[in-house]
């Protein structure tokens, strides 16, 4: 039984894999490409099914084995995040609690003055 | 007749003119936790009083207690029931429930879009030896992803690069605050306020007072480990660093007026002093005062009718 801690870390590397080519991957590629950690089939497919479930992988069953792609690229997914943090988002309190807000040049201008420094 | 009409004058004094004073007044940037006290007495004694008020005049008819006219009520005496009760005891009803469902749906939906931006965070973020987690943007960030078994802190590759050590420490400080101080908790409260009531502008302003005011007292938790100068710097730092988000520009539409007010008035604090203890003990005794009065009203003739 993988921990969820591995599993989290498990899911960053194969959307790497993924997310750094444009060709669609089976598991037995990705088994290949993760080699090095000896993991079995079904732990790949596994974690390829739960990040299909939340939106961040499409398989397609039109070949066997079936082959998986990245919904969005990484830089896609980036600025989706970013959004959210930077405020762009409509409701941008809702989720997180941010060191601060954005300001424009000469604002920030305004206070380094202030700081005198 | 005292009841409700006490409770109107309240409702009516809490939903605007008392909160649109806090608001204005400079005092809360020296004690925000005293601040943010009242604010939170305002809002529920604020719905409180409003909910009583329609329900005390829609009772009024069938005797001075509120529970003793309530059985009365649905003992069958419903056909006595005037329009005007009637229609108050509904508002009192839909109030209510307009009021519950808004917080239960602002609740949800924020777990759901907070489990959301964590999926993306593990996915685009490596952990760092401390626990918290580096995200590659060049974009200076740092914020808390508060949730209710694990939370996480991201902090930005271009925040690492902006700051020092201490003040980097002082934005790690600030997010420890949020998140054993709970402020999560505090701000869904205002979000479903102001859900709820969307027509009242004081929703808006009071969700921003205290979104402030949070602010502000994780700066002073901060400033217990680093000194104030350091604090300052890594306010106006990453302030200033993020009016360059390198991913998407178009991220940048709000902010403006409200974050350049929210920057100035937490540097301007760190050079008062905090308000003095008996100043601040008042603020809270009000607090205190203001949750009573609507209870008192609605609970003394239901006592004095069991005695």
């Amino acid at each position: 039984m993988l921990s969820m801690a591995t599993l989290g870390e498990l899911e960053r590397s194969i959307m790497e894999l993924l997310w750094a080519t444009d060709e669609s991957l089976s598991a037995y590629d990705l088994q290949e490409a993760l080699a090095d950690r000896k993991l079995a089939s079904t732990t790949i497919l596994t974690v390829l099914s739960r990040l299909e479930n939340k939106g961040f992988v499409m398989r397609s069953r039109d070949a066997r084995p079936h082959q998986y792609r990245s919904a969005a690229t990484r830089e896609e997914h980036m600025a989706d995040l970013m959004h959210e943090v930077l405020g762009g988002a409509s409701d941008r309190t809702a989720v997180l609690e941010r060191f601060v807000g954005q300001v424009s040049p000469e604002e920030a201008e305004t206070l380094r003055r202030l700081l005198g420094s | 007749m005292i009841a409700p009409i006490a409770l109107a004058a309240l409702a009516v004094l809490l939903a605007w003119p008392v909160p649109v004073l806090l608001a204005r007044s400079r005092w809360p940037s020296r004690s925000p936790a005293a601040a943010l006290v009242l604010w939170q007495a305002i809002a529920i004694a604020g719905g409180f009083s409003m909910i009583g008020a329609l329900l005390t005049f829609g009772l009024a008819p069938f005797g001075p207690d509120p529970l003793t006219a309530t059985v009365t009520l649905l003992m069958g005496e419903v056909d006595r029931i005037e329009s005007w009760n009637a229609l108050a005891l509904c508002g009192a009803a839909l109030l209510t429930g307009h009021l519950l469902l808004n917080l239960v749906l602002t609740v949800v939906r924020s777990e759901r879009q907070r489990r959301r931006h964590e999926q993306l965070v593990r996915l685009l973020s490596s952990p760092l030896e401390s626990g918290a987690r580096l995200l590659d943007s060049p974009a200076p960030v740092a914020y808390c992803l508060p949730g209710a078994l694990n939370t996480i802190t991201v902090v930005s590759a271009g925040l690492i690069d902006l700051l020092d050590d201490s003040e980097m420490q002082a934005v790690i400080e600030h997010e420890k605050a949020h998140v054993t101080q709970r402020h999560d908790v505090v701000l869904v409260l205002f979000r479903a306020w102001q859900a709820s009531l969307p027509w009242f502008p004081i929703a808006f302003r009071a969700q921003r007072e205290v979104g402030m005011l949070v602010e502000m007292l994780a700066d002073d938790a901060a400033r217990r480990s680093v000194p104030d100068g350091v604090l300052a710097r890594a306010i106006v730092l990453v302030g200033a660093g993020q009016d360059r988000p390198a991913v998407e520009p178009a991220a940048v539409e709000w902010g403006g007026e409200a974050s350049i007010t929210e920057l100035s008035a937490r540097l301007s604090r760190l050079e008062r002093a905090p308000l003095p203890r008996p100043l601040e003990s008042l603020v809270v005794v009000a607090a205190v005062a203001l949750l009573a009065v609507p209870t008192v009203l609605l609970a003394v003739p239901v006592v004095a009718a069991l005695l």
